[in-house]
């Protein structure tokens, strides 16, 4: 048997890297949009107390699609072709903001009170303080956020693989259509490998941003 | 068109009976959320707290965030290869999807257990054991009202998560909504397919509505400041977002 | 819509049917090929890369990666999609150009694009198919592989009712739970045809989307009786009964290339014809059953076969 496993795995290896390839854009691309997308909306949420409500509740909505719905009908809502990998990336997206937007939120809640008014004292207008001051402080809370995001997205990904769009899933399926286990193994391992890799890579950006808080651990 | 067409199929009755139809499928959605959630907090909720209480084992909780990364799909089908092998009888179609559910429902669970009991204000504990209460009341009286916002948290994340995820496990050929979202893909009719969505959408609304409910009526005004804090965010109220409320990051921010 | 646009299609097809084969101006082989109507004679077919998709079962999968192999023989560049899903989500899928090519059932697809088609006989089937597909697409010429729906039951179910065909089976009708593709609910192969056919309205209905859980519901007595494809190699490996199809309404289920009409060059049609005239229903059950059972890649199956029918 063990033999049998590296044999499958060796023999498909570009077609899995490429499949693994193909996953990583699907989950992703639609972290980075949503992250661009979720900055404003949060800034937003924090500022007006009217409006936070909404934004946070109608993106946790989001969040009660179930994905294969979501990912089905992405082409009658957006027109494009029913294989095309942008279905699955605005999906995908969606449900990065569904988690981002509180996050983000939150995490400007979190700068301290004190700080922000040493900042708009030293002449930051808002725009300057937010980017200088608010976002660099809640760096930590936003990669959290996105680390859950990331996780999520590489599993929902996989639902793709009902619906014909190329990516790990398909050994997962393929392997179940044949009662195949190290097949379906093949597409846990993968996304378990890209999500451990995303999670890195996030943990590792926001270290890099945020420098103070290692020197501030390391003494 | 598609919006109007999902309408009607909504509202005609004769989708609504027989053993296809929306109020079977919608019971069988919510048996099944409800199997889960009862095993799920027959093991989260005592191991969750015994390990905040003697501080082994830690690392099962990390150890229940990690499973998330593993995909619910695969998972499924995995379990679905083995049972059909292992278990006969109706089990064989059940049985993996309810566990899948329960792997799912688990870390949410625990992580609300864990740190519902990890962040009982020590000096309460202390004065607690100051009037002569057992260790046993300790935990009856003080810690456990006292991790009920977290534990519930917990318990509304795990329920959306749940009951999102059921719908996939139709794949395995279960009943409950999914069955709408498969059927009306398999069959090419949008209609059903998104007033299946809406269905699981509204039944998750429901649910979260309802624990919100119980967690008002449970949980000691003292604890959730709905009175002594109004203007700071409480723990989870209206929490719709299945992960973010119980990790580290919040619990610690 | 579609109704209207299949009647078209018929309409004119009928009208123009001679005129349009003769514009095709095609080698012997691919004047046999047809589908459509005249207006579409105008589409000129351009050479380039074929994107081949297939059904979510692996013989679709296998006959994709058999048609890839022989037109990269050919010299034709093509590129094979993931399973798409069942017939409805994969004819989207050439009719919106995601692709141009994939494996047929000249019955099942007819009786999807026309249920009130009567033809049984596979010439008279294919005859009718070819008039009925949208003008867009063409049926190539269909192989001798057969792979129906069938209705199966355990050697256990059939010894102890006696059931021979699908008639037998349907006087049980109110203790048969049917395990099959959730497709199978909507279709006039399915429960539609059962009831109009044989009058026959099981107790239950099982959908379940892949052909192991189906085994398994078998075996399991979650059903009593099942619709598997034909040359499914689980029925031999379960000793599982096929009735027969006394009033057809399975009929024949010849595999047959579906491709549009503007990826159809004289090329790929020929290779295509090559390829289906070298399938029959014991080469694709063995191959099939070497992807299933013996877990095999199902590309280097197809590949093994296109050599070995001297065509690579």
């Amino acid at each position: 048997m063990k033999t049998l496993d590296l044999s499958y795995v060796s023999d498909n290896w570009s077609d899995i890297v490429h499949r693994a390839w193909q996953h990583a854009v699907l989950a992703g691309l639609p972290l980075l949009i949503g992250l661009a997308i979720a900055l404003p909306l949060g800034w937003w949420a924090r500022r007006s107390t009217r409006l936070r409500p909404f934004l946070i509740g109608g993106a946790g909505l989001l969040y009660t699609i179930p994905s294969l719905a979501l990912l089905i009908v992405m082409p009658v809502i957006l027109g494009t072709k029913i294989l095309s990998p942008w279905n699955v990336i605005v999906a995908m997206t969606l449900y990065t903001l569904a988690l981002l937007v509180r996050t983000v939120a939150d995490g400007l809640s979190a700068v301290p009170g004190d700080v922000e008014q040493a900042a708009t004292a030293m002449g930051y207008t808002p725009v300057k303080r937010f980017f200088g001051v608010d976002l660099p402080l809640a760096i930590p809370v936003i990669a959290g956020g996105l680390r859950v995001a990331a996780v999520s997205n590489v599993s929902i990904v996989s639902v793709a693989s009902l619906l014909g769009v190329s990516q790990l899933g398909y050994y997962i399926t393929n392997g179940y259509q044949r009662s195949y286990s190290i097949e379906v193994w093949v597409g846990i391992i993968g996304c378990l490998v890209l999500a451990l890799l995303f999670d890195l890579i996030i943990q590792l950006v926001s270290r890099a941003l945020t420098p103070w808080l290692r020197v501030r651990g390391a003494s | 068109m598609i919006l109007t067409d999902t309408w009607k199929w909504l509202v005609d009755g004769a989708n609504w009976s027989g053993t296809d139809g929306i109020l079977h499928r919608l019971e069988q959605h919510v048996i099944y959320t409800l199997i889960t959630l009862a095993i799920s907090c027959l093991i989260a909720l005592p191991l969750g707290s015994w390990i905040a209480h003697t501080g082994h084992g830690r690392w099962l909780v990390s150890l229940a965030n990690a499973v998330r990364a593993v995909p619910s799909l695969g998972l499924l089908c995995i379990l679905g290869i083995w049972a059909s092998s292992h278990i006969s009888g109706d089990l064989a179609l059940t049985g993996p999807s309810i566990a899948v559910l329960v792997v799912l429902a688990l870390p949410p669970l625990l992580a609300g257990a864990y740190a519902g009991v990890t962040e009982v204000d020590p000096a309460a504990r202390d004065a607690a054991k100051g009037m002569g209460m057992t260790g046993a009341q300790v935990f009856a009286k003080v810690e456990l009202p006292n991790s009920l916002p977290l534990v519930f948290s917990g318990l509304r994340s795990a329920s959306l998560q749940v009951i999102a995820t059921a719908t996939i496990a139709a794949f395995l050929g279960i009943g409950g909504l999914g069955r709408f979202l498969l059927d009306g893909q398999a069959s090419g009719e949008y209609q059903v397919m998104i007033g299946g969505s809406v269905l699981v959408a509204v039944l998750a609304l429901l649910v979260d509505l309802l624990f919100a409910l119980a967690q008002r009526y449970l949980v000691s005004p003292g604890l959730t400041g709905r009175r002594v804090r109004r203007h700071t965010a409480g723990t989870g109220t209206g929490n719709l977002d299945p992960a973010t409320n119980l990790d580290g990051e919040k619990a610690t921010a | 819509m579609r109704l209207l646009r299949r009647q078209t299609a018929v309409l004119v097809a009928t009208a123009f049917a001679i005129p349009t084969l003769a514009a095709c101006g095609l080698s012997g082989d691919a004047l046999q090929s047809g589908g459509g109507g005249g207006s579409c004679s105008s589409d000129q077919p351009k050479a380039g890369t074929v994107s081949i998709g297939s059904a979510n079962f692996p013989e679709s999968q296998l006959l994709a990666d058999i048609y890839s192999s022989a037109l990269k023989s050919a010299g034709v560049k093509t590129t094979t999609t993931d399973p798409i899903g069942a017939r409805e989500a994969y004819l989207k899928a050439l009719d919106d150009g995601s692709i141009q090519l994939v494996p047929e059932y000249t019955g099942s697809l007819l009786t999807y694009l026309n249920p009130k088609a009567t033809e049984k006989a596979p010439e008279e089937v294919y005859a009718a198919l070819i008039t009925t597909i949208p003008c867009s697409q063409l049926a190539l010429n269909p192989s001798q592989a057969q792979d129906s729906n069938a209705m199966v039951v355990t050697k256990a179910t059939a010894d102890k009712w006696n059931l021979k065909t699908v008639s037998d089976l349907a006087k049980h009708a109110g203790d048969v739970t049917i395990a099959a593709p959730p497709e199978f609910r909507s279709r006039d192969q399915g429960l539609v045809g059962l009831k109009s056919t044989y009058n026959f309205t099981p107790k239950n209905f099982l959908p379940l989307s892949a052909t192991p859980a189906i085994v398994s519901a078998l075996k399991n007595n979650q059903a009593q009786a099942a619709n598997i494809f034909s040359t499914d190699p689980s029925i031999k490996q379960n000793n599982f009964v096929i009735l027969r199809d006394d009033k057809q309404l399975f009929g024949s289920d010849q595999v047959v290339p579906l491709i549009s009409r503007s990826a159809a060059t004289p090329k790929v049609q020929v290779a295509l014809n090559k390829i289906s005239a070298k399938l029959t229903t014991d080469n694709l059950g063995e191959m099939v059953k070497q992807v299933v059972i013996d877990k095999k890649d199902p590309q280097a199956v197809a590949d093994a076969f296109v050599k070995q029918q001297g065509l690579g």
